[in-house]
């Protein structure tokens, strides 16, 4: 962090850590809208417990360690995902729609939100600071196969690549390819494989002797 | 595109899932009004791609400190646009609360009322 602003003499450096503007800025429309009985701050510790604690990539890998277990549940999976992911307890809290989109050796998916940061969040819980970044969001559409490879993914030569843009309404969720070698792993163990960028569909799950 | 297109992009290491306190808290207060009823979350979306797109007009966001500071901006305005919320009512209670942490010695904790005694 820079420090350039800082003051030796400031006649306020006994006092408490003065917050940045921003989070003094938060903490005023919390309270004015706290007083106003519009906002309950139980509820806002708790949502920041769930999306800080129990809600993240490894729901998402818990879905995909079952598809790839379970054809049946993979091909309800696809065919309605709001469906079976509720009979998980899995659920958006917004409203929206879930969609898996399957990778193939033929196509590969790759999720962006080019309108703002749209992002599957009852499976994958809150997005990385690349998901968010204009860099992404501009040049997943655009050169869809060099973001890939900044991330170190190369695809088969004719790989078809699929870009999805999420929304408000639609969010989308990559199930990757099950890695060769993994026949005699049980869901937990392929969970375990699963990372949160292959669900955005920026990496690929590697098989396990490969993996680190 | 700009030059800034061909930027790398900023992944690979393990980040928390909120930088900044005020991220989550911010964060919650935008899902939690959602969720309430004061506004559907397609009106959020439209409203924060707006300013997102506005800010990124300016400079390349790296959707790190300055996708947070577009989400509060959203917030605010999205709230004096459709409640009875004063933009000066925001600008009091954020003074108050300098006021309060400036009032407190350090280590102690912060309440609102040191700050609303120094001021009044």
């Amino acid at each position: 962090m820079a420090h350039d602003d800082a003051h030796p003499d400031d006649p306020h450096h006994a006092h408490s850590h003065l917050p940045p503007d921003p989070a003094l800025r938060v903490k005023a429309l919390e309270t004015i809208l706290t007083r106003r009985g519009l906002v309950d701050p139980a509820a806002l510790d708790e949502i920041i417990d769930i999306y800080q604690n129990k809600i993240g990539p490894q729901n998402g890998a818990r879905v995909v360690a079952k598809a790839w277990s379970d054809p049946a549940f993979k091909a309800a999976l696809l065919e309605d995902a709001d469906t079976v992911l509720r009979e998980m307890d899995i659920y958006g809290r917004q409203g929206e729609h879930m969609v898996v989109v399957e990778n193939t050796p033929e196509t590969h998916n790759m999720v962006v939100c080019t309108l703002c940061s749209c992002y599957p969040w009852p499976v994958l819980g809150i997005p990385p600071a690349w998901y968010k970044s204009d860099a992404y969001r501009a040049r997943a559409v655009r050169e869809p196969r060099k973001v890939l490879a900044d991330f170190g993914v190369t695809l088969v030569e004719g790989t078809k690549v699929r870009v999805w843009d999420s929304t408000a309404e639609v969010r989308y969720l990559v199930l990757p390819m099950r890695p060769a070698g993994t026949e005699d792993l049980d869901e937990d163990a392929l969970a375990a494989l699963v990372s949160r960028d292959s669900m955005v569909g920026t990496a690929l799950v590697a098989a396990p002797e490969a993996a680190t | 595109m700009s030059a800034a297109s061909s930027l790398c992009l900023p992944h690979g290491g393990e980040e928390p899932v909120f930088v900044e306190p005020w991220h989550a808290q911010v964060f919650a207060l935008t899902v939690h009004l959602n969720e309430s009823g004061r506004f559907t979350w397609a009106d959020w979306v439209a409203r924060f791609s707006a300013t997102l797109k506005r800010h990124g007009l300016a400079r390349e966001l790296d959707g790190g400190a300055d996708y947070f500071d577009a989400w509060l901006e959203t917030l605010e305005t999205l709230l004096t646009e459709t409640t009875d919320l004063a933009p000066k009512d925001v600008n009091m209670m954020r003074d108050a609360w300098e006021a309060a942490y400036l009032a407190t010695p350090h280590g102690a904790p912060v309440h609102l009322e040191a700050g609303l005694t120094k001021k009044l």
